[in-house]
C-alpha cells in the first residue's frame, strides 16, 4: 500500500470515529448533565428510599399495621404531650400505629404507580409505533380511540370504571391505565412519524427488513428517550390519582393501608387529632414532589427540546 | 378561524361524542348486579311486577337496541329515574349543577388571578427571591393532592382560627329565592348582603382548594410566555421609544403572553370538573361531584351514567373552546 493511500485512509477513519463517537457519548453526556443537577439526584435518591421502604416494609415497620390497641386510640405523635417514641407518628382512630401504616402505604402507591406506568407505557408504545409507522386505517382507528379517551376528564373516567368494576388493586391499575396509555401513545406516534422518514429507516427498508423489525429494532430505540421522560413525569400524577380514588373510598379497601384512605379516615378526628389525617398526606407530598423534581431533571438532561 | 373551520371542527366532535356514549353505555351495562333489583331496593314485588319493570326499563331488549334507546334519550336529556331519589335523573342533576358551576367559576377566577399575577411577577423579577419562591410554590402546588390541601385549609382556617366555615354552601338563616342557582348572584339580586358574605365565606376554602393546581400551572405557563415576550424585538423597540415600563409590560408583553395562558386555562377548566368530586367531598359541598360519589356507593347507576356523560360532553366542548380561542387569539394560527 502506498504512503499516499495510507494517508488518504487515515482521515477517513478519523471521520468515522468522529461520527461513531458522539452516538455513544450522547447518553453519557446526558447522564453527566443529570448528575450535575444535585436537586434531581437527591430526588432520585428520595424516590429510591420510598421504593426500599415499600419493598422492606415488614422489616422497617415498628408495629403490625393492622394491630389495633384501643388504649392507644388517637395517641399523639412523639413530640406532643402524651406521645411516646415507640409510636413516633402517633396512632389512628383504632389505635393502629400511623408510621407502620404509612410505611405499608408506600407499597400500594409504589405498586400502583409502577404497574400503571408499565402497562400504559407498553400499550402506548405499541399503539403509537403501529399508528405512526403503519399509518392508514391503523392510525385512524388508534387516533379515534385516543380522541374518545381524551374526551373524558381523567378522574371521572377512573371513578366511572371503578364503579362498574368494583374495588381491588388490579381494577385500579386497569381503571387508571385505560386513559394513561394515551399520552405515551401520542408521543410515540409523533416520534415514529418523524423517524420513519429518516435515512436509517429507509436503509433498513432497502435491506428488506420486515415491518416488525423496523418498528422494534430500528425506530423504538431511537424514540425511547422522550417516552421514558413522559412516563416518569406521569408517574407523579398516577400516584395522586390513586390516592384520590382511595380517599373517595374507591381504591384499595380497608383494612389495607393506603395513604389516600388514611387521610380520609382521619377526617373525622380533625378537631383534636389532626395528625391522623395530615401525616399520611405528607408522605404523598414528599413522594410526588421527589418524582416531579427527578423527572424534571431527567427531561432537562435527556430531552432538551422539552426544556422550559 | 373561518366559519367553515368552526363547522369542520364541530363535525369532528360527532365521532368523539359517539365514542364517549359507547364507553359510558357499556361501562354501566356491563356492571354486575341487576338494575331491577337495585331499583326495587327493599320493596317487595312479585315476579310479574319484576318482569313488567324489566320490560318498562327496556332491559329485555337486545344490547344494540338498548344502546340506540340510550342515545336517543341522552340526546333529549332523558336518563330515567334516580334509584335513590325516586325522581327523574335530569331533575336531580339540574338541582345540583348550579353549586358545581359556582364552585368551578370561583376556582377559575382564583386560579387566573393568582396564576397570571404570580407568573408576571416572577418573569419581571426573574431570578429574584420572588421568582424562586413562586417557582417552588408552583412545584409544591402541582405535587400536593387536592384533598389533603383542603384538609390543611380546614385545619388552619376553620378548626384553629375559626374564621371560615367547615362545610356547606350557606348558613341555615340564609333562605335565598332561586333565580340562577348561583348563590353569590341570587343573594345580590335579592339584596341580601349578609347572606352574600355568608355564601362567600363558605365558597372561599373549596374554591382555593380546587383552584390551587390550576393556579400553579398557569403561573408556570405565564412566566415562560412572559419571559419569551419580553425578549422580543417589539419590546426592545418600545423601550427605545421611551414608553413607560408599565405600559410595555401590560400593553405589549402581557397581551401576547396571555395567548398560551388563556388556552391552557380553557383546557384546565375541564380538569377542574374532575377535581370537583374530591373538593365537594372534602367540604361537603352539595354539588354534582358529591352526588356522583354518593351515587356510586348507593349503586345509583342511571345517575352516575348521566353525570359521567355530562362531564365528558362539557369537557369536550371546553376543549373545543380552547382550540377556537387559541385560533382566534393567535394570528399565526388564524391564517
Amino acid at each position: 500500500m502506498s504512503v499516499q493511500a495510507v494517508e488518504a485512509r487515515a482521515p477517513a477513519k478519523a471521520a468515522t470515529d468522529a461520527v461513531a463517537q458522539p452516538v455513544e457519548s450522547i447518553f453519557i453526556a446526558n447522564l453527566r448533565d443529570f448528575r450535575r443537577n444535585r436537586l434531581a439526584v437527591a430526588s432520585v435518591a428520595m424516590v429510591g428510599l420510598f421504593a426500599l421502604m415499600a419493598i422492606f416494609a415488614p422489616y422497617l415497620a415498628p408495629h403490625d399495621p393492622y394491630a389495633s390497641d384501643l388504649f392507644r386510640r388517637l395517641q399523639p405523635p412523639a413530640w406532643l404531650d402524651g406521645g411516646e417514641w415507640a409510636y413516633p407518628m402517633g396512632c389512628d382512630g383504632l389505635g393502629r400505629d400511623i408510621l407502620s401504616r404509612a410505611i405499608y402505604g408506600a407499597r400500594v402507591s409504589m405498586t400502583i404507580g409502577v404497574a400503571v406506568m408499565m402497562v400504559a407505557a407498553m400499550a402506548g408504545m405499541i399503539a403509537g409505533l403501529a399508528a405512526g409507522y403503519l399509518r392508514g386505517w391503523t392510525d385512524i382507528a388508534i387516533s379515534r380511540v385516543v380522541d374518545v379517551l381524551l374526551g373524558f376528564p381523567y378522574l371521572i373516567l377512573a371513578i366511572g370504571l371503578m364503579a362498574a368494576m368494583g374495588p381491588g388493586l388490579g381494577n385500579i391499575v386497569l381503571a387508571l391505565a385505560i386513559k394513561e396509555w394515551v399520552l405515551p401513545c401520542r408521543v410515540a406516534r409523533a416520534e415514529t412519524l418523524a423517524a420513519r422518514e429518516m435515512e436509517y429507516v429507509e436503509a433498513a427498508r432497502a435491506l428488506g427488513a420486515s415491518r416488525l423489525h423496523i418498528m422494534l429494532r430500528e425506530i423504538l430505540p431511537n424514540i425511547l428517550s422522550p417516552l421514558i421522560v413522559v412516563c416518569t413525569m406521569r408517574m407523579a400524577w398516577i400516584i395522586i390519582m390513586e390516592a384520590s380514588l382511595s380517599f373517595l373510598g374507591l381504591g384499595v379497601q380497608p383494612p389495607v393501608p393506603s395513604w389516600g384512605s388514611m387521610v380520609a379516615d382521619g377526617r373525622q378526628f380533625l378537631i383534636g387529632a389532626w395528625w391522623v389525617s395530615t401525616l399520611p398526606g405528607v408522605m404523598i407530598l414528599l413522594l410526588v414532589l421527589a418524582i416531579n423534581l427527578a423527572s424534571q431533571g431527567l427531561r432537562d438532561a435527556f430531552d432538551p427540546r422539552m426544556r422550559t | 378561524m373561518s366559519p367553515l373551520g368552526v363547522v369542520e371542527r364541530l363535525l369532528q366532535l360527532v365521532p368523539v361524542l359517539l365514542g364517549i356514549s359507547i364507553v359510558v353505555f357499556f361501562m354501566m351495562a356491563l356492571t354486575p348486579g341487576d338494575p331491577v333489583e337495585l331499583m326495587l331496593g327493599d320493596a317487595r314485588a312479585t315476579d310479574e311486577q319484576r318482569q313488567s319493570l324489566r320490560h318498562d326499563m327496556g332491559l329485555d331488549r337486545p344490547m344494540h337496541e338498548r344502546f340506540l334507546v340510550f342515545l336517543r334519550n341522552a340526546a333529549t336529556g332523558e336518563f330515567g329515574m334516580s334509584f335513590h331519589h325516586r325522581r327523574p335523573v335530569r331533575q336531580v342533576i339540574l338541582e345540583r349543577l348550579p353549586a358545581t358551576i359556582e364552585l368551578t367559576l370561583a376556582a377559575l377566577v382564583i386560579a387566573l388571578v393568582v396564576g397570571i399575577g404570580l407568573g408576571v411577577l416572577a418573569a419581571v423579577r426573574r431570578d429574584s427571591w420572588i421568582d424562586r419562591l413562586s417557582t417552588v410554590t408552583a412545584l409544591v402546588g402541582v405535587s400536593m393532592p387536592g384533598f389533603w390541601f383542603g384538609i390543611l385549609l380546614i385545619l388552619l382556617f376553620a378548626v384553629t382560627l375559626g374564621a371560615l366555615p367547615v362545610s356547606g354552601r350557606i348558613g341555615y338563616e340564609g333562605e335565598v329565592p332561586f333565580v340562577t342557582g348561583l348563590l353569590l348572584v341570587d343573594t345580590l339580586v335579592a339584596s341580601k348582603f349578609a347572606s352574600f358574605f355568608d355564601a362567600l365565606r363558605h365558597l372561599l376554602l373549596p374554591a382555593v382548594t380546587l383552584g390551587l393546581a390550576m393556579a400553579a400551572l398557569l403561573m408556570r405557563v405565564t412566566r415562560s410566555a412572559m419571559l419569551e415576550a419580553l425578549a422580543q424585538d417589539y419590546v426592545t423597540f418600545a423601550e427605545a421609544k421611551g414608553i413607560s415600563r408599565a405600559r410595555i409590560l401590560f400593553r405589549h408583553a402581557l397581551k401576547n403572553a396571555l395567548i398560551p395562558t388563556v388556552t391552557v386555562a380553557a383546557i384546565e377548566t375541564g380538569t377542574l370538573l374532575g377535581g370537583n368530586m374530591i373538593v365537594e367531598t372534602v367540604f361537603g359541598w352539595p354539588g354534582l361531584g358529591r352526588l356522583v360519589v354518593e351515587g356510586i356507593f348507593t349503586r345509583n347507576y342511571p345517575l352516575v351514567q348521566a353525570a359521567v356523560l355530562l362531564y365528558a360532553v362539557i369537557y369536550v366542548l371546553l376543549n373545543l373552546c380552547a382550540d377556537l380561542l387559541y385560533a382566534t387569539l393567535n394570528p399565526r394560527v388564524r391564517s
